[in-house]
């Protein structure tokens, strides 16, 4: 008899009320090591379904499992990152990724160590010792990137990642993202209203309706890895994106 | 340096011109001094004039410094207890509206005419600017950046330590720059109460002789004096908050 592995991230009928509904009976399921990318209108809630995650606000309705389990306290059990790369400028790049490690309650000195071996494995080694004011758009993010998984390398939350940054900048990010998803085997959810991001980078991707939001679709994206920029241009790419827009 | 070329050639003008006029004019010297003769009686009464500077810059850097202590204290306070805050700070606006140097005779009446009367009245004086802008600087941390800590879990004393203290520093030394200058300005002022030594005496002792070259050479002292004041708080603050400085330049 073989046991059912718990999923990674498991959202049960979540709903969620302020002055009016926002986020209605969603549920999904992300599994180990899989990207999952939520995608809708603007608007439609993705932000505030991540606070909920997240533990920043409270449900009304619906129980959180992490691997298995119902957490009802959740700050801290994912690495969370913004639309905006939230670097704290009074800290030069290196001690904004210990900044990560020193939060979770690791020590100074350790915290460093881990720290450049992160931002030497991912190739920002070289602005360690810059303010972040100094760092164009897309290498600002990179580096919260790193603070966000030197905090939890375990789930990672990112809302709207690459919304702020250009065309070229973003794909460029895209394949840095995939690097470090695949060297250090994260579970990834984001959201975004970019179709061909989601796509480009997701194993399934959910989408939801209007608010309040709802799962209309979960899509399951079959393109192999690892993938290439040039793979945006294939037949079966084109079609999941016909796909998704028929549903939007 | 370039840009400040204009600046100084229009003072060195003004200059120019007025000595030019009160030569010109035969202008009487009690009422007008030129910027030759004034700068004679500074030259003349130097170890005098540094006699008085000494108690007055003395006075100042005392009464800064309690305003700091008590800017901080309060601001923080106010950061910390939402209802201290809903108190204090209409005391806070008004008592801008009230002009210190009024209180000056009354706190001599209580504390005579040695140093404690003058460091309240300069503390009073500079520890509003600080005290705001420090406060302004805690509340104007990024919503974000505060989502961010709490989704990490961080506690307040945490988010206060890592984060509002850091990102209140530019604004802590704005206000610090303002008391700066108020701080002399407040010593001289609260020296006309009484006192027997500082610059505010020897300006008045000065005035009454009709020494009108030495009046304006301590005017010039005490501008001098609260100019180097400014920038002593701006070259710390450059030492203290380097990268403050590096996004103003990145902005040009």
């Amino acid at each position: 008899m073989t046991m059912k592995k718990a999923q990674k991230l498991e959202i049960k009928d979540l709903s969620v009320t302020f002055e009016s509904e926002i986020i209605k009976n969603i549920s999904l399921k992300v599994e180990d090591r899989e990207i999952i990318s939520i995608i809708g209108p603007s608007g439609c809630g993705k932000s505030t379904l991540f606070n909920v995650v997240s533990g920043i606000i409270k449900q009304n309705k619906g129980l959180i499992k992490i691997n298995g389990l119902e957490e009802k306290k959740r700050q801290g059990k994912f690495g969370y990152m913004f639309q905006e790369p939230l670097l704290f400028p009074w800290l030069k790049v290196l001690e904004n990724v210990m900044l990560g490690f020193e939060i979770k309650g690791i020590e100074k000195k350790q915290a460093k160590i881990e720290a450049v071996y992160l931002l030497k494995k991912f190739d920002l080694f070289e602005y360690a010792n810059l303010y972040p004011n100094s760092l164009s758009g897309g290498m600002k993010q990179k580096a919260a990137l790193l603070r966000t998984i030197a905090f939890n390398s375990d789930i990672l939350l990112l809302d709207e990642p690459f919304g702020l940054l250009d065309a070229i900048t973003r794909s460029n990010l895209h394949l840095y993202l995939l690097d470090i998803w695949k060297k250090l085997g994260l579970t990834i959810i984001f959201t975004t209203h970019d179709i061909r991001e989601a796509i480009f980078l997701s194993d399934r991707v959910y989408v939801l309706s209007k608010k309040p939001a709802t799962v209309i679709d979960c899509i399951k994206i079959n393109l192999s890895r690892p993938r290439k920029i040039s793979d945006q241009t294939s037949k079966k790419f084109v079609e999941l994106e016909k796909k998704i827009i028929s549903l939007l | 340096m370039k840009k400040y070329f204009l600046s100084f050639l229009t003072a060195v003008i003004s200059l120019f011109v007025w000595q030019i006029t009160v030569m010109g004019f035969n202008i009487e010297a009690w009422i007008l001094p030129s910027p030759s003769r004034i700068f004679v009686a500074f030259w003349q009464s130097r170890a005098l004039i540094f006699y008085h500077l000494i108690p007055t810059l003395i006075e100042a850097v005392i009464g800064l410094t309690g305003a700091v202590f008590i800017s901080i204290f309060i601001a923080i306070f106010m950061e910390r207890y939402y209802a201290f805050q809903k108190i204090i700070y209409p005391f806070l606006i008004i008592s801008q509206t009230i002009p210190f140097i009024i209180l000056a005779p009354l706190l001599t009446l209580w504390f005579g005419f040695g140093l404690p009367p003058k460091i309240i009245i300069i503390s009073l004086v500079c520890f509003f600017p600080i005290t705001i802008n420090l406060f302004d600087g805690f509340q104007g941390v990024d919503s974000s950046i505060l989502r961010l800590l709490t989704s990490m879990g961080a506690s307040q004393k945490q988010i206060f330590k890592l984060v509002k203290l850091p990102a209140s520093l530019p604004s802590f030394f704005s206000g610090l720059r303002i008391a700066s200058a108020y701080s002399i300005l407040g010593a001289v002022v609260s020296e006309w109460m009484g006192a027997d030594r500082g610059l505010g005496i020897l300006l008045i002792r000065s005035t009454k002789s009709y020494l009108t070259d030495r009046v304006f050479a301590v005017i010039g002292i005490i501008t001098l004096l609260s100019i180097f004041a400014v920038l002593l708080v701006e070259i710390i603050a450059r030492i203290l908050i380097p990268w403050h400085y590096y996004k103003l330049k990145i902005r040009k």
